[in-house]
Parts: C-alpha cells; sequence; structure tokens
C-alpha cells in the first residue's frame, strides 16, 4: 500500500530508462540527499561530522568499489586496502609535482593510477577463478605497500614513508573544517553511488552479472571475458582508488602505507558481505555496520558496565559482541542487510493485504 | 577501575555538547588504550602503568597539588580510524576538553598530527612517532619527549662504540641492521649510514619481512657476513624469533643491542633460554627497587585498586614506561601549574606550555622515587625531545639488568637531520616556524 507502483505508466523510453523508474523510490533518494546535504551540516557537531559520517562516507565508497568487483563481477579481491593506498599516493604525488593541479583533478587521476594498478592485477583472473583469485589479489595487498615503503620517491623521501595531505582548496576555498571536508566527502561520493547506480543497470552491469553467473554462457553469447574482467577491475580499483585519496586528505591527514593493511582489505570485504553482496545500498549499510557498531558497543559499554568490570574484560567483550552480533545477523539474513531492506519493500508493497 | 568516570559518554552518542559536571577541579585526561588485539599485551602494560600512577598520586596527594586527576578509556584496538574516533569522542571530555593526547601507536600519532593544532591539544608521544617533530618549532604541538628513534640509534652505536672500547676502535669493524621491514624500521638507515661514515664502521641492512616469524634466511646471511654486532629493530613477533634464529645460527646474543620496542620481558621469555644475555635499549629500566614503583604497590596494590590483572607485571618494561608516562604528564601539569595556577583544571593550551617548559632534573627525580628510573629531562621551544638519553639493558634469563649509566645520543648529527626534515614539513604544508625568541 505504501510502495505501491501500480498506477505509475511509463510512456516514453526515456522514463523507463530511468535510474530510479519507481516513484518512491526517487522522493526516497531526494529525500535522503537532501537530509545529508542540508540537514544533517545543521544538527550533527563536529564530532559526528569528522569521526563518523565522514569515515562512513569513505568506508561506504570503497565498499562500493569492492562491490562491483566482486558482487556484480563475482572476482573475489582482499587487495581493496593496497588500491586505496594507490589512489591515495597517486594523489597526493600529483598535488606535490604539479603546481597549482586542482583537488579534483588529482583525485581522479589518483583514481585512474589505481586503476591501471588495477587491471595489471586483474590479469590473472583471465586464467584463475574464485579463491584462487583471492590469493593472486592478495598478491597486490602486500606488493602494492612493500613498494610503497621501498621506493622513497612515492613518499617525497619522508624518512618516516609517511604523507601529508596537502590543503585542499577549490575555486580559492580552503577545505578545512569539519563541515566543509564532509560535504566534499558527500558530494564526491554520491557523484559515485549514482554513477555505479547506473552502471549497474545497464549494458556494462548486466554483461558483469552474466560473466559472475557462468562465464562459460557469457561468452556463448558474445561477451568478452578479458574486456569485461579487467573494465571491472578498472572501475572497482578507481573507487577504491578515490576513496583511499579521500581516506588520506579529509579523513586522517596524514597516512602511512602500513595503515593500508591487510586488515583494512578484510574489513572492506567484511562490509559488502554484512552490508549484501551484489547491493549499491548494501555497500552503505555495511560501511555504516563495520565503522559504527564498535564505537557503539564501546560507548556503551562504558555507559553502562563501565564502572564495574575491568578495563581488559570490557574491551575484550565488545569483540566478542561484535562478532556475535556479525554471525546473528548472517543466520538470519545470509543476504545481507540490504537484503532486509528489499522484504520490507515487498511487505509494504502488500500490506494490510498480503496473499 | 572504580575511579573511572565515565564523563559524558551517554552525551556524546546523543551527539550533544555537554559540559561535565561543575564539581572540585578535576584535571581531564583521555586515555587511547588498546587492550584486544595482536598488541594487548602492550597496551594492557603501558596503559596500567599509566593508569596506577595517577591512582597512585590521586590516593597520597589527592592530585597534582590537589588537583585530582580524572581519565577516562577509549578502546582503539591500535587501528588508526578508531583512534581518530577516540580522540574525536574524547576532545571535549571534562570541564576543559582532553588536555593531552597520547596513542602510544605511530599510525594513530600521524592519524591526529593536523587536528592537534586546531584543537589545541598536545600530542605526546615518549619514544615513537614523528621525529622530526622535535623540532618545536614546527610543530608547537607535538612532543616526542625523552628520545627519538635517530636519537636512539646513535646512542646505540656510541654503546657498541664503548664495549669495542672507543669510538675510534669502531673503524673497520661491521656491524648488520636488522630491521623490520615498513616505515617503522627503515626509519634509523639514513643516521646509521651517517654514522657508518663518520667512523668508519660497515653498516649492512637486513630488512625482515612483517611479521618476522621466519628469519632463517636472514641469520644465515648473518652468519655469512661476519658481523661484530647485530642490531635488531624489531617488532612484536619478530623479536623472539630474531633471538631464537640467532641462537640456532650459534651468533653470540651479547652482541645484539635491541631498540626499546624490541627490549620488554614480552620478547624475551618466548625465546627462552637462547635470549640470555641478549641487550636492548630503553629510556626507562625494568624493576620493582624504585620507591615510586613501591609507593604504588603501597597505595593502590595493597588497597586492591591496582589496573593491572597480573600483579607479576608490575615492574615490568612496559609497565614502568606507562608509569614514566605518568610521571612525566603529571610534571607538565605541575609546570603548568607554576604559571597558571593551581586549583583549577588547566586547558590543553595550559598543559602544552607544561610540557615545553618541563624541568626534571636529578634531584626532582630524587623527590619522585625515580633516581635512575628515567632519564633527567629539559624541553624548550626548539627541542621537544628533551633528553636523548637511553640505558642499556641485559636478559639474564630471568630479568632485565642494567648495564650502563644513561648513554647521551650525538645531537650534533641528528639535530641538523630533524631540522632539516622538519623545515621540508614546513615547506610542504605551507607553516611559518616558530620564532622561538618571542616564545615565552
Amino acid at each position: 500500500m505504501f510502495y505501491r507502483e501500480a498506477g505509475q505508466f511509463k510512456a516514453s523510453y526515456r522514463e523507463d530508462q530511468q535510474i530510479f523508474p519507481i516513484r518512491q523510490d526517487r522522493i526516497g533518494i531526494v529525500a535522503a540527499i537532501v537530509f545529508f546535504f542540508l540537514v544533517v551540516p545543521l544538527i550533527a557537531n563536529q564530532y559526528w561530522l569528522q569521526a563518523i559520517l565522514t569515515p562512513v562516507l569513505i568506508f561506504s565508497l570503497a565498499a562500493l568499489g569492492l562491490n562491483i568487483l566482486t558482487g556484480y563481477a563475482g572476482q573475489l579481491s582482499l587487495g581493496s586496502a593496497a588500491f586505496m593506498a594507490v589512489g591515495a599516493f597517486g594523489t597526493y604525488n600529483f598535488m606535490l609535482r604539479m603546481d597549482g593541479i586542482p583537488f579534483l583533478v588529482a583525485l581522479v587521476l589518483g583514481g585512474l593510477c589505481a586503476a591501471v594498478v588495477g587491471i595489471l592485477f586483474g590479469l590473472p583472473s583471465l586464467r584463475i577463478k574464485g579463491f584462487y583469485l583471492a590469493v593472486a589479489t592478495l598478491a597486490a595487498q602486500f606488493f602494492i605497500v612493500w613498494v610503497l615503503v621501498k621506493f622513497g620517491w612515492f613518499s617525497n623521501h619522508s624518512t618516516s614513508g609517511v604523507i601529508t595531505a596537502q590543503h585542499v582548496e577549490i575555486l580559492g576555498y580552503t577545505f578545512d573544517s569539519p563541515l566543509s571536508k564532509y560535504l566534499l566527502t558527500l558530494a564526491v561520493v554520491v557523484v559515485f553511488a549514482l554513477l555505479a547506480k547506473n552502471m549497474v543497470r545497464s549494458a556494462t552491469g548486466r554483461k558483469w552479472m552474466a560473466v559472475r553467473d557462468m562465464d562459460v554462457a557469457a561468452e556463448v553469447i558474445g561477451i568478452r571475458l578479458m574486456g569485461t574482467k579487467l573494465q571491472a577491475f578498472a572501475i572497482s580499483s578507481f573507487y577504491c582508488g578515490v576513496a583511499g585519496a579521500l581516506y588520506a586528505y579529509m579523513y586522517l591527514g596524514t597516512v602511512e602505507p602500513e595503515g593500508f593493511n591487510l586488515d583494512l582489505s578484510f574489513k572492506i570485504l567484511f562490509m559488502i558481505i554484512i552490508g549484501g553482496v551484489g547491493s549499491i545500498l548494501g555497500s552503505f549499510i555495511g560501511a555504516a555496520f563495520i565503522v559504527l557498531l564498535p564505537v557503539f558497543l564501546n560507548v556503551a559499554m562504558h555507559t553502562s558496565l563501565g564502572e564495574f568490570i575491568p578495563a581488559n574484560i570490557a574491551a575484550n567483550l565488545e569483540l566478542i559482541i561484535f562478532g556475535g552480533m556479525i554471525v546473528f545477523f548472517l543466520i538470519v539474513e545470509p543476504h545481507g542487510l540490504a537484503r532486509l531492506w528489499q522484504i520490507a519493500k515487498e511487505k509494504l508493497r502488500i500490506w494490510p493485504f498480503p496473499h | 577501575m572504580q575511579f573511572k568516570k565515565s564523563l559524558m559518554l551517554g552525551a556524546a552518542v546523543a551527539g550533544l555538547a555537554v559540559t561535565g559536571y561543575a564539581a572540585a577541579a578535576e584535571q581531564y585526561i583521555g586515555l587511547p588504550t588498546y587492550r584486544v588485539g595482536a598488541y594487548a599485551a602492550g597496551g594492557t602494560g603501558l596503559f596500567g602503568g599509566w593508569i596506577d600512577y595517577m591512582t597512585m598520586v590521586n590516593e597520597r596527594d589527592g592530585g597534582v597539588n590537589g588537583l585530582k586527576l580524572v581519565w577516562e578509556e577509549c578502546e582503539t584496538e591500535y587501528n588508526n580510524a578508531r583512534g581518530v574516533e577516540c580522540y574525536e569522542r574524547m576532545k571535549k571530555g571534562g570541564t576543559t576538553g582532553n588536555t593531552v593526547f597520547q596513542p602510544l601507536s605511530t599510525g594513530i600519532t600521524y592519524s591526529v598530527l593536523d587536528r592537534v593544532a586546531n584543537d589545541k591539544i598536545p600530542l605526546v608521544t615518549m619514544g615513537y612517532g614523528r621525529t622530526d617533530a622535535a623540532d618545536g618549532r614546527v610543530f608547537p604541538w607535538v612532543f616526542p619527549l625523552i628520545t627519538t628513534y635517530w636519537s636512539q640509534s646513535t646512542a646505540k652505536i656510541k654503546f657498541i662504540g664503548m664495549k669495542e672500547g672507543g669510538m675510534d676502535k669502531l673503524k673497520g669493524k661491521k656491524i648488520v641492521n636488522i630491521y623490520h621491514d615498513s616505515a617503522y624500521g627503515k626509519e634509523t638507515i639514513p643516521v646509521l649510514d651517517a654514522q657508518a661514515k663518520q667512523y668508519g664502521f660497515e653498516v649492512i641492512h637486513i630488512a625482515v619481512a612483517h611479521p618476522g616469524n621466519e628469519q632463517q634466511s636472514q641469520w644465515l646471511r648473518v652468519r655469512q657476513e661476519k658481523p661484530d654486532w647485530v642490531i635488531l629493530r624489531g617488532w612484536g613477533v619478530m623479536n623472539p624469533t630474531a633471538i631464537r634464529t640467532a641462537a640456532r645460527t650459534g651468533f653470540p646474543r651479547d652482541k645484539i643491542v635491541g631498540v626499546w620496542w624490541s627490549g620488554s620481558e614480552e620478547d624475551v621469555i618466548p625465546a627462552g633460554d637462547g635470549a640470555k644475555g641478549y641487550i636492548a635499549a630503553g629510556f626507562n629500566v625494568a624493576g620493582t627497587d624504585f620507591p615510586v614503583i613501591k609507593e604504588i604497590q603501597k597505595y593502590v596494590y595493597a588497597k586492591n585498586m591496582g589496573n593491572m590483572e597480573d600483579k607479576s607485571r608490575v615492574g615490568s618494561v612496559l609497565y614502568n614506561r606507562g608509569v614514566v608516562h605518568g610521571i612525566v604528564t603529571l610534571e607538565a601539569i605541575r609546570t603548568a601549574q607554576t604559571k597558571f595556577g593551581t586549583g583549577k583544571a588547566l586547558t590543553g593550551e595550559q598543559v602544552r606550555w607544561g610540557f615545553e617548559n618541563l624541568n626534571i632534573t636529578d634531584e626532582r627525580l630524587k623527590e619522585l622515587g625515580a633516581s635512575g628510573f628515567l632519564p633527567p629531562l629539559a624541553t624548550s621551544c626548539m627541542n621537544h625531545e628533551g633528553s636523548g638519553k637511553v640505558k642499556f639493558q641485559q636478559w639474564d634469563g630471568a630479568k632485565w639488568k642494567v648495564i650502563t649509566d644513561w648513554i647521551d645520543s650525538d645531537q650534533a648529527l641528528v639535530r641538523p637531520m630533524i631540522e632539516e626534515s622538519a623545515a621540508k614539513y614546513a615547506a610542504e604544508k605551507g607553516i611559518t616556524p616558530r620564532d622561538c625568541s618571542k616564545e615565552m
């Protein structure tokens, strides 16, 4: 009843092909964008903007990148953090070595660097599949971090091997307040999320899904495996690279190659598993879940039991609860949290007269 | 833990700005602890010692000149993003906001480096973090106190020189530097190279990939090279493995000198008997024979208020390092009180002044019950390191034995490198260094 598309007739191809064909979805998306752009800045304080919302957005973008590769094109990857590192160090070097380059251009160029590296490490995917491919991308994870530490040029010969993000200025406005950083991150993430949404429902996305579901069948109906797989690797790495650059410029400020370690790759993988493999919305939900739940547990533990039990036990208890909740959600909904939303939509559509 | 005041946490969830409750003046300190994960052994020891020292001062003296200390823990899991979240959460804690941030993690140090200047919270990194922050003109808010990796590396060469019978005897000697293949491990390579040139010894750098639980090939290489000394710049599981492998390949352990991250009980006990004779640097020493540790046992553990679950760890290297953190932090507060007055909570800005004007002399250390526990320390606007001295301890199979007095670093070599690196950072970030003659 609330989510009924009956009566919404599509009279032209244009209407039939828009990103969100259902009116309720369109209203929902516009409302969400308006909320995050206009209402959140009014109600959120610095802590929320800087420590909660910005990282969630950045990890959502990285998860989106991995979701394109793993969820849509079916290629398992454990190198997401390394591609983020390429994006961050790429953007840094463009900013450093090309005088007066606009930040957004450097951001895209950094993403392109990650895309190129992604294609290189995607080449094995033409011969190996599944878990074996995961191992091959694991090589990317270790190799890229090693290269960034080994060759001083990437960090401008900093003795400690770290890079420090330069000031970001767009059209004379300096992005240094938490609010401006949040808004810039949000703008980039919204643009890329809409692009991704558009991609996965177009021919590109359908090719990915065909390859994912059965690559021999896809080849038989005329989809070039090499091009499709490498394209998925390129676009996925591009997204991760942009996320990495935002991680460095909009969130941390100073990053070290070791910050982009295997743990981070796993974290991004968990985001899409929890959020929903093969779902744009799932990337956002998964990132929010993985980033916010430990923080929430920590705060909850402090306010409730923190006074009575030793800190060591409290800290370990948080991890146990976190792990337990992941197991719980995966048992209740193996397809990820995004699936819950889909079920809710179905229910809303037929309420109050289920079959 | 009965003392922990959970301030404003619920409010932080609701996203509200809350002023702490108005009571007698209390100095709020936010502790970004890590009690779970791969580095939990370090985190529990370090923060345990620090918290115990603050509890002791509260119990014995009622705080610093009557200013009671309160603190709040936030679990970082040694993870950069979690560390930033903790930093932001605790920023507004207490009545004055967080007044000092000491993450005990180089990664988190870098992640909050840009933020501390805006928020006016001093960032103190004892024995880790960004070496060139010792130049206080470029980094007014960052304090790599006591000693940096570079200073400590020169002290190690000095120690080796002493053992060889003079710095001139280093000529023609061969030293192998076994390092963790990461930014942390590589940081001392330029200093060692410079010193090799200066003193005419040969230095060979051998990398060990993270995590370093297999080092057969590296130590075979050591055996081929037949060095006079080996410097171990390890981290985590790499340390016991290195010592064990050295024992297996027959390299004498008393010719291995470790960095302080390689010099705790946790590093040598897993290596068993093979660790006997192994030497490591440290800016604090192990043991319970110090009045300050005795006071902690008397005022804290006797009343069953200690932070350590395993009481046998009191007096271990990492625990004592936590006590050093407590001593230096509280001395900074005391120093700040001489300028800004007692009886009220200090702001981060005022505590920063305290850190910049520290002068912990030998006499003062004696009053604190910490003679020989940590080196004397004097900071200034120019010099945010303050000491550079380390002691060397040898593992006798059961405990660490101090084998040297405080050994000075070679500031003539290190300082210009620090200034050069800091100037490069300032140029990159567009920072104008402070003029120290105008600082008060």
